[in-house]
């Protein structure tokens, strides 16, 4: 194999990021007194710069593929780069706050950050299987680190613990999966495989696939945190650091659905398998949306609640990759339903955590929804954000998450696609949604404030004021203005389903 | 399909039976042929000859677990140059920096743990 210079500058991104998080580390090692804000700068800094490398590949970006077919530089790669990139700078943001006022700053929090930044990035790069759990490794082993970062907290030890060994064992699925579908195609790399899997007549029949597709699901399911791979989630979620809890709710689903997406989009070309695995993927979709959704009704825990909302918002997506699986005539529009729903969610659910980190109570967490009372009247600004991300969660008209639920259920209703009790599923369910997240909304806003030394507390330095000032600009601007965000994710996918077309050839 | 790993696992049973029959055989002839005499000495365990002083299940600290494991870290990693010393003639120059660049950031770690203080006893 050749590197060339220009395989070099084509993954000049991921470079940036990984070569940052190293020096980062060292940096803290060597100056162990640096100012912490300094090295969270100094992260941002190199998360634009990154940015701005992989911006040269937006919306169209080179086809073929580099470092002998194991990375695709293309449009796909740089969206999901984009949102990777976006989603780890804001958390950066929130968390300098954060951890100052819990004093865990310390710089390998950032470092880790950026490592996972890279695996996420790896993962929506790659163009073979290894590449793929590369990633996926080099992403997990940084959130398991991050989920235990405050390690006086027993819960804390207790979240890192449980994603630990849920983890290792959804990688072990997932291995097992590559190893299945390696016997059937010989090979990993996703377009052979796709060449083997759309030549043999049998593959919608053949178990080795079969078995091997569905290892393949179970190791990205538990990633994104979908029913009934979820266990984990409302636990890790509740015990992790805040911070970092608003890091793996949003770079953790997005890798994972990057490379979900492109995997089962380009690798399994034949119609039969694809309908075959697009039942089962339906299903997993209709469970992971009614749990999700009637769970996080119960909820009293803001972060345990935002867990929840989370396994359902990965129900949503699923019901997209339902509609790239399912409809052989134009499989880009549930690929660009997908794009478009993870950049919402990844500036809608930052948002939500950015009001959460910004609040205590007693030199403690705010994290019990019914102390929110009152604090709509009392941080009036505060307030109206909160409500603002509750309703785009909830998918309300003139923001994001609205129009990110319209173009899914856009992409499913095709008729080709045959789902109509999935998107109903998709509909009823977002109705029961509304009941927690309008219930933050009127606790905020209904009930009367707390006074007196029980009050809470809302603090917000600059890092945490323009990380919460993105999100929302990020949450209303998708609101407004779709349009744009929506051509340039049409294009990649069609550019992603050209792909997967070119190979078969 | 699996014709071709019978030879395999004809010579694996073969291996398991020699490995069995030896061991049971020697073991019987010993006990026809050996002398029994027991001393307390004998029963003692081995401590290189020396006498053993205390007992055997002695705590350990926890620091070992740090120590063992840098070491299983770095040695599993020093494994890797291995494979590449005998092929670099082959991979050249393209094989030469990415090595320069594993040991690179082998180092890194290197120093990030001894700045952190993780080769320091207490």
């Amino acid at each position: 194999m050749q590197i060339t210079p220009r395989d070099i500058w084509n993954i000049s991104p991921h470079l940036v990021v990984a070569a940052l998080g190293l020096i980062i580390l060292l940096i803290d090692a060597i100056w162990p007194r640096i100012s912490k804000r300094q090295l969270a700068n100094l992260a941002l800094l190199g998360l634009i710069g990154a940015g701005a490398l992989q911006a040269r590949f937006w919306p169209r970006g080179q086809v073929t593929p580099v470092l002998g077919g194991m990375i695709v530089p293309d449009g796909y790669t740089a969206f999901f780069n984009l949102v990777l990139l976006v989603g780890a700078g804001i958390s950066l943001l929130l968390s300098t706050d954060y951890l100052e006022w819990d004093g865990s700053a310390h710089g390998e929090y950032h470092a880790l950050v950026l490592f996972t930044a890279f695996g996420g990035m790896v993962m929506a790069a790659a163009g073979h299987l290894i590449v793929v759990f590369l990633g996926l490794e080099i992403l997990s082993i940084s959130l398991y680190i991050l989920a235990g970062y405050q390690r006086e907290r027993r819960e804390s030890q207790e979240a890192a613990l449980k994603y630990f060994l849920l983890g290792a064992f959804a990688s072990a699925f997932f291995l097992y999966g590559m190893a299945l579908v390696y016997g059937y195609a010989g090979s990993l790399d996703l377009h052979a495989i796709a060449r083997a899997a759309g030549a043999g007549q049998g593959a919608a029949a053949n178990q080795l696939l079969l078995t091997g597709i569905g290892l393949l699901l179970v190791g990205f399911g538990f990633k994104v945190a979908v029913v009934p791979f979820h266990i984990w989630t409302p636990d890790v979620y509740e015990g992790a650091p805040t911070s970092a809890t608003a890091f793996m709710s949003v770079v953790a689903k997005a890798a994972g659905f990057a490379a979900f997406v492109r995997v089962f989009a380009l690798a399994f070309p034949g119609a039969d398998l694809r309908h075959q695995v697009g039942a089962v993927v339906a299903s997993i979709a209709m469970l992971t949306m009614v749990v999700g959704n009637t769970a996080a009704v119960l909820q009293t825990n803001i972060k345990r609640l935002l867990a929840y909302s989370s396994i359902a918002h990965a129900g949503y997506i699923l019901v997209g990759v339902v509609a790239v699986l399912r409809n052989p005539a134009a499989p880009a529009e549930g690929v660009s339903a997908v794009l478009f729903y993870t950049l919402a969610y990844t500036f809608m659910n930052l948002g939500a955590f950015a009001v959460v980190l910004a609040l205590r109570r007693r030199g403690e967490e705010l994290l019990n929804i019914e102390e929110y009372a009152g604090l709509g009247f009392r941080y009036p600004w505060l307030g109206a954000l909160m409500a603002l991300f509750m309703l785009s969660l909830a998918g309300m008209p003139p923001t994001a998450g609205f129009f990110a639920k319209l173009y899914l259920i856009r992409a499913a209703l095709s008729p080709l696609v045959g789902m109509w009790w999935l998107v109903i599923t998709l509909a009823l369910t977002s109705v029961v949604s509304f009941y927690y997240y309008i219930r933050v909304v009127t606790v905020m806003y209904m009930r009367p404030a707390v006074e007196g030394e029980q009050a809470p507390q809302a603090s917000a330095g600059p890092h945490l004021g323009t990380g919460l000032a993105l999100a929302a600009l990020g949450t209303i601007l998708l609101g407004l203005i779709p349009a744009g965000i929506l051509q340039a994710a049409q294009q990649i996918a069609e550019g992603l389903v050209e792909l997967g077309g070119m190979a078969l050839r | 399909m699996l014709n071709p790993y019978i030879p395999v696992l004809i010579l694996m049973a073969v291996a398991v039976a020699v490995a069995a029959g030896m061991s049971v055989a020697t073991s019987l002839i010993a006990r026809i042929f050996r002398l029994r005499r027991p001393n307390p000495i004998k029963s003692q365990p081995y401590e290189c000859g020396m006498t053993p002083i205390g007992g055997a299940r002695v705590r350990f600290s926890v620091k070992f677990y740090l120590v063992a494991m840098l070491f299983i870290l770095f040695d599993v990693e020093a494994i890797f140059l291995y494979p590449w010393a005998v092929v670099h003639r082959h991979l050249g120059w393209l094989g030469l920096v990415e090595m320069g660049l594993f040991i690179g950031i082998l180092a890194a770690g290197y120093l990030y743990l001894w700045k952190r203080g993780a080769f320091e006893w207490d």
